[in-house]
């Protein structure tokens, strides 16, 4: 683990208290920092071409660049990190959270001096408790040092939705709405949180801020697959693979590479049929492509995406319907609604991969599930139903054979083989739920 | 600290007081267990928003109950993740040895199933939260041990 950055020094025990933090230098790049112009903070991350790791890859350096100065607004700045992290497959922030919070912290307080901002929320999703005493006490521990100067950090609670990991819903969240997201523009830095310029980052993006400043933004851009994929990745390894986790790694090895060399391949004798890539928000990966490197560019070159750095080993045992459809019912119960496409479409789609499933449907379904994609696809205000479309769209048209088998088969052709067969999903638990209490 | 004065004490942390509803919400939760009508309008009542309103908010969230539960809450990853690993034998495990299905709490209010969309373990498969608190690489054999040890707390 020698490339580890963001999680540097963490690699045996978590750096969880400051004196553990500052003995690894912990709080020397926030000086550094505070000593430098704001502008001059923006220009190293610019250099560096650090982008973000939630899932869009932005730019970091350009997005704190549209934040206005404070003397042209009349309105406080705000940032606001992105902790929700739901993804189906992430779990690299909540590593983060428990093994460097002070990382984090360290990484917010340079941030807010970039843009010049005095107020951090950092948005944690609610079903992270222990993380949640780690960074409180890690934010506690900073102020009680007087780290935080002028700057206020309020880790703030989500609730449980997947959507407010959106920036839109989250700032709806934040501001004591439903977490429903808002039409774009005017974008967050101009009118975010309170209608006010907001910078919203990923807790990795910010994390990785004190890094970039530690090694210098030439050096760090010329780690992993430059010019585009700088520096590190915390991938997160999971599924059929013998030895799942989350690693630390620069850009641009092969997805074999992690999955085999590091991962310990996939156990039991089994063959490796498909890979969760980038998150359940994107399309599948089939074998053929696991040469391909683990950054934007090549991944982007085969129509796939890094997001946020999900590798999920799926084994020859899966049926890949039971995957589209337990994947689709995640997206069917985290639709907010507020859109028709998505509401209606990720309904829909649930419907037909259940009849593929049963063996009820007809080889035109298959078109018509793609063409109900296609007007997911753009039509919403987020992009929470296009990933459900972009995810299924794949299923259907990678595993196509597979898909017609359950029509000829009148069923699942894996019969209870499948390593999916009987998976319940929340959704059902409410429908079965409010039949009991009925 | 009465209810009332806690959530307003968190309310003065916020540019603006209305953001405290998740922490005033959940803070009622805390208290009560569940969040009946009455909460709900103590919450409104303590923020200055109409009972309405803080609930339409707080029926978004997948994390507030409306109706009491049990005393003990097991949630039970079942996103696929956990899946591949064989999620649904653990989440079988438990309704057999508590005899109810997800979504459903014991004759007796001791405890209540959840199954849950993914909860961010997917490396240490089956994650299951434990009154909130995540256990790690649980399997269908773990099961008895951890129902015997929540009823002794």
């Amino acid at each position: 683990m020698s490339e580890a950055l963001v999680l540097g020094g963490a690699e045996e025990s978590p750096l969880r208290d400051l004196a553990s933090y500052r003995a690894v230098g912990g709080y020397a790049q926030l000086l550094k920092a505070r000593a430098m112009p704001p502008q001059e903070v923006i220009a190293l991350l610019i250099e560096s071409n650090l982008r973000g790791r939630g899932g869009a890859f932005f730019p970091t350096g350009r997005k704190a660049s549209f934040i206005p100065s404070p003397e042209k607004v009349a309105k406080p700045i705000y940032i606001t990190v992105n902790a929700d992290e739901s993804e189906p497959g992430t779990f690299k922030d909540r590593e983060i959270m428990l093994r460097v919070p002070h990382r984090l912290v360290e990484g917010c307080l340079i941030a807010a001096h970039a843009i010049q901002s005095d107020f951090v929320f950092i948005y944690i999703r609610g079903e992270y408790s222990t993380e949640y005493d780690v960074l409180q006490s890690a934010v506690d521990e900073a102020s009680a040092a007087g780290l935080l100067g002028d700057v206020t950090i309020l880790v703030h609670r989500g609730a449980g939705a997947y959507i407010c990991g959106e920036e839109t819903a989250l700032l709806s969240s934040l501001e004591g709405e439903r977490g429903q997201p808002r039409s774009k523009p005017p974008f967050p830095a101009i009118e975010g949180l309170y209608a006010a310029p907001t910078l919203i980052n990923n807790v990795e993006t910010i994390t990785t801020i004190p890094v970039v400043l530690e090694v210098g933004p030439a050096e760090y851009a010329k780690i992993g697959a430059p010019p585009d994929s700088t520096g590190t990745r915390l991938f997160c390894l999971s599924g059929n693979v013998a030895r799942p986790g989350v690693y630390e790694l620069p850009h641009g090895l092969t997805t074999r590479h992690l999955i085999e060399e590091i991962g310990g391949g996939v156990p039991d004798g089994r063959s490796l049929k498909a890979v969760m890539m980038g998150g359940s928000s994107f399309p599948v990966m089939t074998p053929d492509d696991l040469d391909t490197k683990l950054d934007a560019n090549s991944l982007g070159q085969k129509g796939y995406f890094i997001g946020s750095g999900v590798v999920c080993v799926l084994d020859d045992r899966t049926c890949m319907v039971q995957f589209a459809l337990r994947v689709g019912q995640f997206y069917m119960h985290e639709s907010c609604g507020k859109c028709t496409p998505c509401r209606v479409g990720t309904r829909w789609l649930v419907q037909m991969l259940r009849a593929v499933e049963n063996g009820t449907a007809s080889e035109s379904d298959f078109d018509l599930a793609l063409d109900v994609c296609d007007r997911i696809i753009g039509k919403c205000l987020c992009v929470l139903g296009d990933s459900d479309a972009m995810i299924v769209a794949s299923c259907v048209t990678k595993f196509r054979d597979e898909f017609r088998a359950h029509l000829e088969h009148g069923g699942c052709p894996f019969g209870h083989d499948s390593s999916l067969d009987g998976l319940f999903a929340p959704s059902d638990q409410h429908a079965a739920h409010r039949e009991v209490v009925a | 600290m009465s209810l009332t004065d806690e959530i307003q004490k968190v309310a003065k942390r916020y540019p603006e007081s209305k953001s405290a509803i998740l922490p005033a919400l959940r803070l009622a939760q805390d208290e009560y267990g569940w969040l009946s009508r009455e909460a709900i309008e103590e919450v409104g009542e303590a923020l200055d928003l109409t009972p309405a309103y803080c609930m339409s908010v707080a029926s978004f969230y997948d994390l507030f109950n409306f109706e009491p539960i049990g005393r003990h809450t097991i949630e039970v990853c079942t996103n696929v993740c956990c899946g591949l690993v064989n999620a649904q034998a653990v989440l079988e495990s438990f309704e057999r040895e508590l005899d109810i299905a997800p979504g459903e709490t014991t004759a007796d209010g001791e405890i209540t199933l959840r199954a849950v969309e993914c909860l961010g373990g997917c490396s240490t498969p089956t994650i299951v939260a434990i009154d909130q608190r995540y256990r790690q690489s649980v399997t269908p054999e773990d099961v008895p041990a951890i129902l015997e040890e929540l009823r002794n707390v």
